[in-house]
């Protein structure tokens, strides 16, 4: 049995023309341990996915249809009780910015201990030698004096290293990471990485790692999963998707890395931008920036084929298959 | 820490001295001291003398100089209605202000907490839209309005309540007189407690209310939600004390206004103390009584503010006060 297994998950945004739906009926799988990553352009759901599959949208977003099944249970039929029950323990989340994440006015022991003390049965004393741990774990320094600290004394790497720890205090099955290095100094970024993808491996648990950049994608997960639009278009093993992309969209977003344009050449962006919710297109929700926009695709939506190990949503995939992987290769 | 105290200190210090700049200004612009003191029936020579005698003919800032080291030691000058030192007739009014003061502070913080946090946690409550409207309504209506409804239908109509004066009051600490030791003491400031109270608390659970519904949107709140941390929890201990911090600030300048506002309420209700006292001395051009008023009132707010920016200062981790006073 697989950790995860979303199932036609729809979330929809009410608004005063109806509701209008950021995820249309996406699916996918995680494996108990396994790494996924989210990649996609910004408003393309990958945000929504990850608060849905807490069951923590907040309104006017909400779940529409579908199932979420985390270790076997529907999330989506949890009663408050059992969602809360599962937050925090089995399934973590990291947010974007450290620097909102923490509250200003609780030191980090309290924040640390009263997740411990929201799932088990602890003292504080033994809750805070827990949390003591878990910082030694991700290596802060001198992790005693940082409890009875506030966020405000500590920096944004050490906060995310923090807030690492604290996804790690119940030892749960699943992370979900929303961008957990976007926020901070590039110089750090590698470092908060590297530590999650240790934590990760040394604890097996597994995670939903969100993020525009495909390189730390390559770095730290097994699969990716490729969203535009509220919908999945492209998911397989990381390599192939990096290295032998099938859908135009991904194409076009591993053609517009820097490292695909020599220095000096501006980058090959893909023309124009993702359609808003109010504006969906009909048939696929690319053909209006694609370059291999047929009638069909403008009609219907192209159902999931499968090449190999990797699973695309595109009607003219076999065609691209046969003209297109000259072009795209380096 | 004590660099900050002293740092306020200091702030106090020159916010007073502006006020009794003020205060003396007044002083020499309403009413001519010598009719007070003579009549009128005094020829313009003797006038002349006692000018130069009071050292009325002294320059600006020689005059202010004296009326500062007077009021340093506690002379603010003699009531003309009174014939008493001015400080002494507010001392003795002081009491009965800053109790029913304390009465509004009481209903203010017991209710606009709790109403507050209720209307920004359930927004769409029956409840909510009722305690909304009649804030609304409170702040509409201006104190002396509610203050007159209020004697019409509890004192007049149905006659459960008094509606002047300050009742049976008991004497404490020597000095001190107090409403809270009798029953009877109890009756009488409730009515001019909640009328003092009638503007500011509306405006208090509004303020809590907005403040309270910001910060339930903040991250932090939803991350606490993404551990699994119980509803009360995250109300009452992550955003309750997000939420009231930034209030502190303003209720502490509130408080302070309160005091003049004091001056409506106990005019309606007849209440003894030296908002009334205010009024009754400018109707009688009462000079040194009126400016002593403003100077006391000034103490209070200022202290009041000094008092709430230190504590916001100790409650808030994010404001090191060691480093602020450097
Ligand atoms: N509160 C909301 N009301 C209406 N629409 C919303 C709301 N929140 C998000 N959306 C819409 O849902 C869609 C998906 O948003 P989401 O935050 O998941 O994007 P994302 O892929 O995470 O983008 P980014 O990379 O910028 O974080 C967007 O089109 C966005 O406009
Ligand atoms: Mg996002």
């Amino acid at each position: 049995m697989s950790l995860l297994s979303v199932r036609d998950l729809t979330v929809k945004f009410a608004s005063r023309d109806g509701a209008m739906a950021a995820l249309n009926g996406i699916s996918f799988d995680l494996a108990r341990g396994e790494r996924l990553g989210i990649v996609g352009e910004s408003g393309a759901g990958k945000s929504i996915t990850g608060f849905a599959l807490m069951n923590l949208l907040s309104k006017p977003g909400f779940i529409d249809g579908g199932e979420i099944l985390f270790e076997g249970e529907d999330v989506t039929q949890m009663s408050p009780k059992q969602v809360r029950d599962m937050r925090g323990n089995r399934m973590a989340m990291i947010f974007q910015d450290p620097m909102v994440t923490l509250n200003p006015v609780l030191t980090i022991g309290q924040q640390m201990v009263e997740t411990l003390r929201a799932h088990r049965n602890l003292s504080f004393e033994e809750a805070r030698q827990i949390a003591l741990v878990k910082l030694k774990e991700v290596y802060i320094p001198s992790p005693d004096e940082r409890l009875d600290q506030y966020p405000h004394e500590l920096s944004g790497g050490m906060r995310q290293r923090i807030i690492i720890a604290m996804a790690l205090l119940l030892d749960p099955k699943l992370i979900i990471a929303d961008e957990p290095t976007t926020a901070l100094d590039v110089t750090i970024q590698a470092d908060i990485m590297e530590l999650l993808l240790e934590m990760c491996q040394s604890n097996q648990v597994g995670l939903i790692l969100i993020t525009h950049d495909l390189g730390v994608v390559s770095q730290v997960t097994e699969r990716t999963m490729v969203m535009y639009a509220g919908r999945i278009i492209e998911t397989g093993a990381t390599r192939s998707i990096i290295n032998d992309p099938q859908h135009p969209y991904t194409q076009g977003l591993i053609n517009a890395l820097p490292q695909q344009t020599p220095p000096g050449q501006r980058l090959k962006q893909i023309p124009g931008a993702m359609p808003t919710l109010s504006a969906m297109p009909t048939g696929c929700p690319f053909h209006t920036r694609c370059a291999h926009v047929t009638d069909e695709c403008k009609r219907t939506a192209p159902e999931v084929s499968q090449f190999g190990d990797t699973a695309v949503a595109c009607h003219e995939v076999h065609r691209l298959q046969r003209d297109l992987p000259k072009e795209v290769a380096q | 820490m004590f660099a900050y105290l002293v740092k306020r200190v200091f702030q106090a210090i020159a916010v007073m001295l502006a006020i009794s700049l003020i205060a003396f200004a007044i002083q020499g612009n309403l009413g001519d001291p010598l009719r007070e003191l003579v009549g009128q029936s005094v020829s313009e020579e003797v006038r002349q003398k006692l000018r130069d005698d009071l050292g009325l003919n002294d320059p600006f800032a020689v005059q202010y100089l004296r009326f500062l080291g007077n009021a340093l030691q506690g002379d603010l000058g003699t009531s003309y209605f009174f014939k008493e030192p001015a400080l002494d007739v507010i001392l003795k009014k002081l009491p009965a202000t800053l109790e029913l003061v304390f009465g509004a502070t009481v209903i203010i913080i017991g209710l606009s907490i709790p109403l507050g946090v209720f209307t920004a946690i359930w927004p769409n409550s029956i409840l909510t839209r009722i305690i909304l409207s009649l804030s609304i309504v409170g702040l509409s209506i201006p104190v002396f309005l509610t203050a007159i409804l209020m004697i019409f239908f509890f004192s007049v109509e149905l006659g459960w309540m008094p509606s002047f004066g300050r009742g049976e009051i008991v004497h404490v600490f020597g000095y001190w007189e107090t409403n809270f030791a009798t029953k009877d003491g109890w009756a009488h400031i409730i009515m001019p407690s909640i009328a003092l109270s009638s503007i500011m608390l509306p405006m208090f659970i509004r303020l809590i209310r907005a403040e309270m519904i910001d910060v339930l949107q903040s991250e932090y709140i939803r991350y606490a939600q993404a551990k699994g941390i119980a509803p009360w929890r995250i109300y009452f201990v992550h955003a309750l004390k997000n939420t009231l911090l930034p209030v502190i600030t303003v209720g502490g300048v509130q408080i302070g206004t309160m005091v003049a506002y004091t001056i409506l309420t106990e005019t309606v209700f007849s209440w003894p103390g030296m908002g009334a006292m205010f009024l009754e001395a400018v109707n009688r051009v009462d000079t040194p009584l009126i400016v002593a008023y403003l100077i006391v009132v000034g103490f209070i707010f200022v202290l009041t503010n000094t008092i709430v920016d230190l504590i916001y200062g100790l409650v808030n981790p994010t404001i090191n006060l060691a480093r602020m006073g450097a």
